[in-house]
């Protein structure tokens, strides 16, 4: 189908965005990359009255380093992430992360910010955000709003982004030496919507993990940052433990049916995620219970 | 402000000058103003990849993309790669392989196997297939459409010195 008629207001800054969304509200809707705002629109799922399209903004653009903070324009595309050094060097989840995101077509024009404001919980970003302990900088008109990604993600496209708010950018802590990450996701195809995915970040010392964030994703209704993984802290790890954790994940998570899977496949994909991740960085293929990655 | 909208772009190298309705995606703007049927229009949600053109050297989906977001920028079609003779290699040996029946996502194709070649030389078989993973064929099975490609990559190399 087609999109039913909108209005169009190209944005020329920030403040004019801000201006734009302000006056209009929720009858309006950020164009960014477009990837899965227009086919939601050519599908007539829906038809806002207003398209203010924020592809010009060139001081939503860039990756930049300061100190020990990576800090990401909203408009950066997913082919960007994935070419850019500074990612691979000091957030090597994200490069790994979007070579799973649908197709090169796709991540030629799909944005970060796009993708973290859709929170479609299938998406791999906003997991990678919550794994990575990323900042989320919201701009509006009353000034600026850091929001942690954790608190960020509300519900199936839901966010704490206000329609009168816009997605500026993210901050991640850069990578330490001893950080490790893992991201694996299980779909039909690749580039196909996940059934159950993983992003995880981790400190390693001396075999084992003083640090995990595991980030499941397309088993809820927005990343889920497993507290079972806590299980997995501090101790050494043994095939007990590790199924202990297993049982406390299964527990916590609350996956829903769909036509790709029934709430326990998901359940029992993301257990195998768990063993498969906390055997991957620790190196022991001993803790694998769900066979080779 | 649902108001006809000026856009100016180069399309296949000569400039075109528009007025266009905002809701006008970038794919029926070629198709129905310019005459440039050979960019498809299949599922018009993303997942087909008939429509894939080249955007300022990139490859995209034209149904996700408005005639409006396009101002300013260099789109190639297949009409325009086909002209050229950049593809004429790689159309041969579809021809010459059989990669393609009823020749509705040939065109797309096309795109993503170059835009592919382009950035790699020499793929093995599961990165042409990764890299078309977002277009469909419902003829072929894709196998002497992985083979076309192949062959290509493997002709090209051998011409370098």
């Amino acid at each position: 189908m087609k999109a039913s008629a909108f209005s169009y207001a190209r944005a020329t800054s920030v403040v004019n965005a801000l201006e734009l969304l302000a006056a209009h509200g929720d009858k309006a809707k950020v164009l960014s990359g477009g990837q899965s705002l227009m086919p939601a629109m050519n599908l007539r799922l829906i038809s806002p009255e207003l398209i203010v399209d924020i592809g010009e903004i060139a001081e939503l653009r860039g990756i930049g380093v300061r100190g020990d903070v990576l800090r990401i324009g909203a408009l950066t595309r997913h082919v960007d992430l994935l070419r850019s050094p500074e990612i691979a060097a000091h957030a090597p989840l994200l490069k790994e992360a979007v070579a799973h995101i649908a197709h090169p077509a796709i991540r030629n024009r799909g944005t970060l910010g796009g993708s973290l404001a859709h929170a479609d919980p299938a998406s791999e970003l906003p997991a990678c955000m919550v794994a990575l302990n990323a900042t989320i900088v919201v701009s509006g008109q009353a000034g600026e709003r850091r929001i942690a990604a954790e608190d960020f993600f509300t519900g199936i496209y839901e966010t704490a982004l206000s329609a009168q708010e816009l997605l500026i950018a993210v901050e991640l802590p850069v990578a330490q030496k001893n950080s490790k990450h893992f991201f694996h996701e299980f779909a039909r195809r690749h580039g196909d919507y996940a059934i159950a995915g993983l992003a995880a970040q981790a400190i390693v010392q001396r075999d084992v993990f003083t640090d995990l964030r595991m980030t499941f994703f397309a088993v809820g209704d927005r990343p889920v940052l497993a507290k079972a993984a806590r299980k997995l802290v501090n101790v050494a790890l043994t095939p007990a433990v590790l199924s202990d954790a297993s049982t406390a994940l299964g527990d916590e998570l609350d996956p829903q049916e769909d036509h790709q899977a029934s709430a326990s496949m998901r359940r029992h994909l993301a257990k195998v995620l768990l063993a498969r991740c906390a055997s991957a960085l620790l190196g022991r293929p001993d803790l694998n219970a769900g066979g080779p990655v | 402000m649902t108001a006809h909208m000026e856009i100016s772009l180069d399309v296949n190298g000569e400039r075109v000058e528009a007025h266009v309705l905002p809701r006008l995606n970038l794919a029926d703007f070629l198709r129905e103003h310019l005459r440039l049927t050979g960019t498809h229009v299949g599922c018009e949600h993303g997942v087909c990849g008939a429509c894939t053109v080249r955007v300022n050297g990139e490859i995209v989906r034209s149904c996700l993309m408005l005639a409006v977001q396009s101002h300013g920028a260099s789109v190639e079609t297949i009409e325009g790669l086909s002209d050229s003779g950049e593809i004429a290699d790689l159309q041969a040996a579809f021809r010459d392989r059989n990669a393609l029946q009823c020749g509705f996502c040939t065109p797309a194709m096309l795109m993503a196997a170059q835009d592919l070649l382009k950035q790699q030389a020499d793929p093995d078989r599961e990165r042409i297939r990764e890299h078309l993973s977002g277009n469909y064929c419902r003829c072929t099975g894709y196998q002497a459409i992985i083979d076309a490609i192949e062959t290509t990559a493997r002709r090209r190399m051998g011409r370098k010195p």
